[in-house]
């Protein structure tokens, strides 16, 4: 079969590169049906995005939901086997509620996830393959990578309630370095320690100059957590995708399920990010599994409107006949044009606001050229 | 170049005097006329004036790469943004204001008017206290007094609106002030020029 790839729209062919890439670093592609059973969600509200979910029940009576989210059934369907990793990626619709609209939305997401024993090449696997499919979609890319290890160690040394720390994690995603030193003031917490947090959040550029800046401010407290941060993005930054790889705290995910890596990819023209991941093994040991596991997803839909080219024309030719032309004539006059690779579209009157490059018309005596725009 | 969105009236010329020490001016935005967009292609940046409390949407959504805007709308409209600055003018808080003579009956559902739906809700929530929500579009001062709710929570400056409705604060929620506010992405891909605005701001607001 012939597929012209011109055919396909931005975030169609995003798709197919995303898992033709995938394929070729032996993940195999996960299939699910559109539904699951609602209990798994309610279990594991807060890993999701917003907990307003699609239900129904079906035939047995039982509370079904459209997915929401696919990596919890990837879990779901996992099985911990010692030194194997399970390594799938997926392409589905989940059905989330949009912000702006406030009502339900179909959303497009590939993704990817890694789940077995994790370690270090596991995390610079899934980074690497991170900045690839990055780079598949645009080469301005940026790629920000944090450690949820180093931010919890040096929120727990504020010693707040939690109300107050869940606070100063959401400043930490704000960059809001003048309200961290509000809430910690508020409390009394320790001056050094609410200074560190709130030069954490501001923290971001490059490997090579973000990194000795971390040393000294995390010292021994992270120091597995900082080295694990070190290696991964040096070599990642090695790789080629040097310049484009950042470290920024403010890329921070639920603590209660994501530790270690996390990051988010961005694209130079699109204004929501694009791509998040991370490690989430608290996530697997909630759903009592051993292994650790490490994943990300891509939302093409944000593509729709970057790098979409307008076309120059909808079709080559249009024929325009009438009742009294004769069918063959038509019939030999638009196999003529496909043959030559022609796209043709017939109707009885020029259609408003069709962009076309030439038009014919079929009469008495065959057909003529009406108008040559090309 | 860089999109800058600043609020209409005397916050948004104050901060762009700012941005001028910053060394991004952009002359033409003093001239008299009715224009919202000025541009000054040799510092790579463009400045349009759009209503204050619009300026998150923009940024979020990207049209704006930086933005200045009250703590209240942030709070309110709660944008996926980054929260740079705390430019420290414009303040104000967010209060609870009632009659005089008011007291709270805690075995009575508390109706509440206000615009600030959100911060409310969550101020509310916050304490355990059973609310209705009246969302009004403005002179919120007027609902106690005509009995269409218990209180109200709004904006407060000097108070003087309040004490001429014959209302006083009875808990203050949070203090506002303007902030400088960046979409996300812009702030990956702009990082030099909007750390060097944010830079300059904060030294300026340092000296003063």
């Amino acid at each position: 079969m012939n597929i012209e790839t011109k055919l396909l729209s931005g975030d169609e062919k995003a798709i197919f590169e995303l898992r033709s890439l995938y394929e070729k670093n032996g993940y195999t592609q996960f299939k699910m049906s559109k539904f699951e059973e609602y209990d798994l969600y309610v279990r594991n509200k807060n890993f999701l995005v917003s907990d307003n979910i699609i239900t129904f029940t079906d035939t047995t009576g039982k509370l079904m939901a459209l997915k929401p989210d696919v990596t919890l059934s990837i879990i779901k369907n996992s099985k911990d086997i010692p030194d194997y990793t399970q390594k799938l990626y997926y392409n589905e619709n989940v059905y989330r509620i949009s912000k702006s609209t406030d009502s339900f939305k179909e959303i497009m997401q590939v993704g990817l996830e890694c789940i077995g024993s994790i370690d270090d090449y596991c995390i610079y696997e899934v980074l690497s393959l991170a900045a690839e499919s990055l780079a598949l979609i645009s080469e301005d890319f940026v790629l920000d990578i944090s450690h949820m290890d180093i931010i919890s160690v040096l929120i727990k040394e504020l010693k707040l309630p939690r109300d107050a720390e869940k606070e100063v994690i959401k400043c930490i995603g704000e960059k809001n370095s003048h309200q961290i030193a509000d809430i910690c003031s508020q409390y009394g917490t320790n001056e050094e320690n609410a200074a560190k947090i709130a030069e954490l959040a501001t923290l971001y550029g490059s490997v090579t100059e973000v990194m000795p800046k971390i040393r000294t401010l995390v010292g021994e407290t992270a120091s597995e957590a900082v080295s694990q941060l070190e290696t991964v993005c040096s070599l990642l930054a090695q790789s080629g995708h040097g310049d484009k790889i950042h470290i920024d705290f403010s890329v921070i995910n639920h603590m209660g399920y994501y530790n270690g890596i996390v990051f988010r990819g961005f694209i130079n023209g699109i204004a929501q990010g694009i791509l998040s991941g991370g490690q989430y093994d608290k996530l697997m040991e909630k759903m009592h599994r051993r292994s650790g596991a490490i994943g990300f997803a891509v939302y093409p839909d944000n593509l729709e409107r970057f790098a979409h080219d307008e076309k120059e024309y909808d079709v080559d030719t249009v024929i325009l006949y009438d009742e009294t032309s004769d069918i063959k004539t038509i019939a030999d006059a638009v196999r003529m044009m496909n043959v030559s690779g022609k796209s043709v579209v017939t109707q009885k009157a020029i259609p408003a606001k069709l962009k076309y490059k030439q038009l014919l018309k079929v009469n008495g005596k065959g057909v003529e050229i009406i108008e040559n725009n090309a | 170049m860089l999109n800058v969105a600043l609020p209409k009236g005397r916050l948004g010329e104050k901060v762009y005097d700012m941005f001028e020490k910053a060394g991004f001016e952009c002359p033409s935005i003093k001239e008299t006329n009715r224009k919202l967009i000025f541009e000054n292609p040799e510092k790579g940046v463009r400045y349009f004036w759009v209503k204050p409390s619009d300026v998150a949407i923009y940024v979020e959504r990207g049209a704006a790469d930086i933005g200045v805007a009250g703590k209240d709308i942030l709070l309110e409209y709660e944008p996926d943004i980054y929260e740079l600055l705390d430019l420290g003018f414009g303040k104000c808080k967010m209060a609870v204001a009632a009659m005089a003579d008011f007291r709270d009956n805690p075995q009575q559902t508390l109706r509440v008017a206000t615009k600030f739906t959100n911060i409310a809700k969550s101020y509310y929530a916050s304490v355990g206290r059973d609310i209705d929500i009246i969302h009004l579009n403005g002179s919120i001062e007027i609902a106690p007094i005509l009995g269409l709710s218990d209180v109200i929570v709004d904006i407060v400056e000097t108070g003087t609106t309040l004490k001429e409705n014959n209302l006083h604060v009875t808990e203050t929620i949070v203090p506002i002030s303007a902030r400088l506010i960046a979409n996300k992405a812009s702030f990956k891909f702009k990082n030099e020029q909007i750390e060097k605005i944010a830079k300059s701001l904060s030294a300026q607001l340092e000296e003063k």
